[in-house]
């Protein structure tokens, strides 16, 4: 393996200190499920790693009725998964969570780590977009809160600046009448990227959808969200004819390419099919 | 940059001088001596390195070794009761033929006893799903599901 140097920082300070001061081919070190890859299949070129595992505080899960969920940075994807919080509050999450990599994977891999390394196939990213989460983010001058449907620039691209470390996530609660749902699509059962991921959270009123987020991994350059067809879903009941036509919108919307995995075509005519499904799911989910 | 790592492995108080670029994995087998242990991929894909840390599966290519600092580390080596005995997945296996080649049986018997530890009679179902991150390219994984579910029965004859 190409060498590199290795260096534990204590303080967010001291490791985003590190990150700016060490030059070039510095990279924040979490759980280091993609970095070392990365780094053995010389996809990145990498002279200094930072691990932040050993600063205090990055550790928590809190949960509370207004707020929803926060978790730190160093949270493994595993330990998220077992929670039973997740598993009845954030049941979409729970499904990507579940479906990442192996159990010995998800023991290392964090969910922070999952949305930095802003893979457009990232299993994490569509549930926690359609669920309105933040994320936020330390600098050495203060401290911000963004949107996660703001925190991507492009494939394996964001908004952090040199120095600065996402610190946690916040998912707001769900209300009541909501539904969620997440379904990933691969060519097997286990240890699968997504060829295609759609996440739906929504919220119903008296019968009538009053609000929906629909979030489309692994069909452009980042996850996208698909604002046309929300329109058409916003305000109605739900019907087939209703959620076949939003289903088209979101093939319309979606941008993807052909690859190892799967052709564009391929990949867009699956966003129709489980746009719908998704839709349909949450919203049984909802009752 | 060379560290010294002071880390508990199956059981015995252990110091390794690494590398900080060394995997938990290379750690073990070169430097420890502890070959048991098995790279199959280097990248997370076969599950052949699965060690158990501080009570969880992980994959030992996917660890730095200077992580594993203050960690209670153990490896299939450590699975034995005794010098003249097995663990009941070990003769299991010896008995179903669940190993062929044997490159995936130290990383599947460190799952399957994380598995049965947590689950003493997991479903066909659960043993798929604990099983999903090791690949084995010999058996056909039915021998092994064959030996893991005759484990889990003697395991809980012995208990009672
Ligand atoms: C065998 C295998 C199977 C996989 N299967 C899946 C799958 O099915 N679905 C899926 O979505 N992913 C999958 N992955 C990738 C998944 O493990 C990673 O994306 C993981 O979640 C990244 O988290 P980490 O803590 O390991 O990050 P690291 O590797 O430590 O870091 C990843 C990137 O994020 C940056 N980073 C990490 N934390 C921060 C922070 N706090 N602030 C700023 N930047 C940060 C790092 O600098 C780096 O660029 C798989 C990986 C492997 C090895
Ligand atoms: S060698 Fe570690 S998973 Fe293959
Ligand atoms: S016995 Fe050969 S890989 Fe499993």
């Amino acid at each position: 393996m190409r060498r590199f140097d290795y260096h534990g920082a204590e303080t967010l300070e001291q490791a985003s200190r590190l990150l700016t001061d060490l030059g070039d081919d510095t990279f924040l070190f979490n759980g280091g499920t993609d970095l070392l890859v990365e780094i053995r299949e010389r996809l990145r070129r990498v002279r200094n790693v930072v691990d932040i595992k050993g600063i205090p505080g990055l550790s928590d899960i809190t949960y509370d009725e207004t707020r929803g969920l926060t978790f730190g940075a160093l949270v493994t994807v595993g330990r998220l998964e077992r929670l039973a919080l997740v598993r009845e509050r954030y049941p979409n999450l729970r499904d990507a969570l579940a479906s990442l990599g192996s159990i010995q994977v998800r023991n290392r891999a964090t969910v922070v780590g999952n949305v930095c390394r802003a893979s457009p196939s990232a299993d994490t990213i569509p549930p926690l977009i359609a669920d309105g989460a933040f994320i936020h983010i330390y600098s050495r001058t203060n401290m911000r809160v963004v949107p996660l449907a703001e925190f991507f620039t492009g494939p394996g691209k964001t908004v952090l600046a040199k120095g600065e470390i996402v610190t946690g996530i916040t998912v707001p609660p769900a209300g009541d009448n909501s539904g969620k749902a997440y379904i990933k699509h691969g060519r097997r059962k286990a240890m699968e990227l997504s060829t295609v991921g759609v996440a739906v959270s929504l919220s119903m009123d008296d019968g009538v959808c009053s609000d929906i987020r629909i979030a489309l991994g692994a069909v452009g350059a980042t996850v996208l969200r698909a604002p046309a067809a929300e329109a058409i879903l916003r305000g109605t009941r739900l019907d087939a004819a209703t959620v076949k036509s939003a289903a088209d919108k979101a093939m319309e919307e979606c941008t993807p390419i052909s690859n190892v995995r799967a052709s564009a075509d391929y990949r867009r005519d699956m966003v129709g099919v489980l746009t719908g499904r998704a839709i349909t799911q949450a919203l049984e989910a909802s009752a | 940059m060379k560290r010294i790592v002071e880390l508990t492995i199956n059981g015995e108080p252990r110091d390794m001088t690494v590398e900080t670029c060394c995997s938990l994995l290379d750690a073990l087998r070169d430097d420890v001596g502890l070959t048991g242990t098995k790279k199959g991929c280097d990248v997370g894909d076969c599950g052949a390195c699965t060690v158990i840390v501080d009570g969880q599966p992980v994959n030992a290519c996917l660890m730095l070794a200077v992580e594993a600092e203050g960690c209670t580390v153990e490896t299939v080596e450590g699975l034995q009761p005794g010098v003249d005995t097995l663990h009941p997945l070990q003769d299991a296996f010896m008995r179903h033929g669940a190993s062929q080649c044997g490159f995936c049986t130290p990383g599947i018997l460190m799952m399957a006893k994380k598995l049965l530890d947590d689950n003493p009679r997991p479903t066909d179902e659960d043993i798929r799903f604990g099983l999903s991150g090791n690949i084995c390219r010999c058996t056909g994984y039915t021998k092994i599901f064959d030996a893991i579910k005759s484990a889990a029965l003697e395991m809980e004859a012995a208990r009672s």
